[in-house]
């Protein structure tokens, strides 16, 4: 259906054909999934569908078995992990994962993207550029007001949302975000929905999520997986009324 | 911790200045004026061991990379710097009753005929000093990057070191014409002409391990407060946020594995020019293990608690084995059983939780009443 038009356009990211076998069994079967700049993209299914697994294949924790991940012009697969991440794919794990020995300041200097090899952490220093930077992006997640606070004793939902934080100071291209606002409340929710709509005037999010009404609030375009295929794509609204959508997933 | 402008974290906190201090005056004033030079020695040796405990801290109290075969570095940098030594002790003229008079006396007892290549080089101080800190770093390099860059970390790391620990041990021992065998190289006598078993010797070699232990505490401390140091914890507790923040995770786990050996090897080098000899006792799996022990006994998250740990625990065996010889392993194995069970942070930990506050307030009432404060002072 959107196959026509993938030859003109240019994709901030584009799957194609990937497949992930684990002893014979296809987590992953020839998927292709493409995602626009500035998009918002949610991806839903059944659980098993293979929407984690996805998120693996595209920031390198698993490797492919076939297929081809193109990231703005680059071929992802085969890369390492932090070269996909330096190439400006940010990812967000399911159970937030921060380090929750440090305060949030020190979580978020940790992910600016500088010094980043051996050496350049040894000599980092702590200077204006830095500090400005984290303050504009604690400001952004709602922390500005713990930056000294210790990560573990935040809030489920501040440890989520220091999580994005620590992606969003990297200043990746793409975000990938594995259900962020698992274990939030309403407000908390509704707060995500509006830092989402914020991040997208220059970034493309993929949004993993259970949440229906939040899935509404902010996706652009929706893709079902279902048994590590894509079963319906388009608007939330389109997809809802897909009767196949509806037999494996909404249904119930 | 605190810190609301987010400055560079100083260098030390107050408190970590004043714990430098007195470790600096322990080490430097109180030990030397209350022993005599025998038992001074003695706690050289010690502090030997602290070397290795303090790399351990970075390695593995920070970093969470349990080295199992410290030894293996203390080993190294010991005998690179016993060779030194015994080629200086094994002049034609001190050798001159030898079939091969000019080479070593264990090598000619081995039917060996001239000085192996390898050995050629130590006959310079300039190469050996370079080699003590080199040879063991390269190897802690080679082992480092087969391991972290597959991956392999925690128990399986652990286990590796090892092995690498016992294949080492029966390596020295089987060679024996190379390396002295089970004897080790002994007999060492001077360090380019000057004697190093007078007592002004020991003396003055004492001073020169606590200095030279003073300034790695220094270094270690500014590896903690870097990024480099947050960045070690970071990866302890999630090392796959650090990775997917795009870090080379392997790298960083190299280097600090490679920074500990050659402290390490600082203390096997020091350790030679004390204790006079340099033998596969130290370098094997029962050291090494003895030397994880001395750091989680005096706390493996405190600089200064490996220190003290290596101080105390091997001040406890000596005087343990001098009355029940037979006893001391069980004594060891029961430490750190207990360490593990009750006080996973060490007497640091101890120290931290119980003596601190108590030590605050005695100072908080020393400041409002200054008559104390010179009392509370000298019980410092």
């Amino acid at each position: 259906m959107h196959v026509s038009d993938t030859e003109q356009k240019d994709f901030l990211l584009a799957v194609e054909g990937l497949t992930v076998s684990f002893d014979g069994f296809k987590a992953v079967n020839d998927l292709s999934l493409y995602v626009d700049e500035n998009e918002i993209r949610v991806i839903i299914g059944p659980n098993g569908a293979g929407k984690t697994t996805v998120l693996d294949l595209i920031c390198g924790r698993t490797r492919p078995t076939d297929g081809s991940i193109r990231f703005s012009g680059q071929e992802l697969t085969g890369m390492r992990e932090h070269e996909i991440v330096h190439a400006g794919v940010g990812r967000k794990f399911q159970n937030p994962s921060i380090y929750e020995d440090l305060t949030v300041f020190e979580n978020l200097e940790l992910s600016f993207p500088r010094g980043r090899n051996v050496f350049g952490a040894l000599f980092f220093r702590r200077d204006a550029e830095v500090r400005d930077r984290v303050e504009e992006v604690a400001e952004l997640i709602f922390l500005k007001d713990h930056l000294d606070t210790e990560a573990a004793i935040l809030s489920h939902g501040q440890k989520q949302w220091l999580e994005i934080g620590m992606l969003l100071i990297q200043s990746p291209k793409l975000l990938m975000l594995d259900e962020p606002v698992a274990g939030m409340s309403v407000g908390e929710r509704i707060k995500t929905a509006e830092l989402l709509n914020t991040i997208i005037r220059n970034q493309s999010v993929i949004v993993i999520e259970h949440d229906m009404k939040f899935v509404e609030d902010i996706a652009h375009r929706v893709t079902v997986l279902h048994q590590g295929k894509v079963l319906s794509e388009g608007s939330m609204e389109r997809v809802k009324h897909d009767p196949k959508v509806i037999e494996v997933y909404l249904g119930h | 911790m605190q810190s609301p402008m987010h400055s560079d974290s100083t260098f030390f906190s107050r408190q970590g200045w004043l714990s430098f201090v007195v470790l600096a005056a322990i080490l430097l004033l109180v030990l030397p004026a209350a022993f005599d030079i025998f038992r001074l020695n003695l706690i050289g040796k010690y502090l030997t061991y602290a070397f290795v405990a303090l790399g351990l801290v970075l390695c593995w109290g920070m970093g969470g990379i349990l080295s199992l075969g410290q030894g293996i570095f203390f080993g190294l940098g010991g005998y690179c710097m016993a060779m030194f030594l015994k080629l200086e002790a094994s002049t034609p003229e001190a050798t001159k009753i030898q079939s091969t008079p000019g080479i070593p006396d264990f090598m000619d007892w081995n039917q060996l005929t001239e000085l192996p290549v390898w050995w050629q080089p130590f006959h310079s101080f300039g190469f050996t000093l370079v080699a003590i800190i080199a040879v063991p770093a390269l190897f802690a390099f080679v082992i480092g990057a087969a391991m972290f860059k597959r991956r392999v970390g925690g128990v399986y790391f652990a286990i590796i070191t090892q092995a690498v620990a016992a294949i080492m041990t029966i390596l020295i021992i089987g060679q024996q014409g190379y390396t002295g065998g089970v004897n080790g190289i002994t007999d060492l006598r001077t360090l380019l002409g000057w004697d190093i078993r007078t007592d002004d010797a020991k003396l003055i070699l004492y001073f020169v391990c606590a200095a030279l232990l003073l300034g790695c505490v220094l270094l270690a401390q500014a590896i903690n407060i870097s990024k480099f140091g947050r960045l070690l914890v970071a990866m302890r507790d999630r090392e796959d946020r650090v990775r997917f923040s795009g870090y080379d995770v392997s790298n960083f786990k190299i280097f600090i594995f490679c920074l500990a050996a050659a402290f390490s090897a600082i203390g096997g080098a020091m350790f030679t020019l004390q204790v006079g000899f340099m033998s596969p006792s130290f370098v094997g799996i029962v050291p090494s293990i003895e030397m994880v022990i001395f750091c989680a006994v005096g706390g493996r998250l405190s600089l200064f608690g490996a220190v003290y740990g290596a101080l105390i625990v091997n001040a406890a065996k000596t005087s343990f084995s001098e009355s029940f010889p037979e006893l001391w392993l069980f004594a060891m194995g029961g430490l750190f059983i207990a360490v593990v069970m009750a006080f996973p942070n060490g007497l640091a930990g101890l120290y931290r939780e119980h003596a601190e506050p108590w030590l605050r307030r005695l100072l908080k009432r020393s400041v409002a009443r200054p008559a104390v404060a010179a009392a509370a002072n000298t019980a410092n």
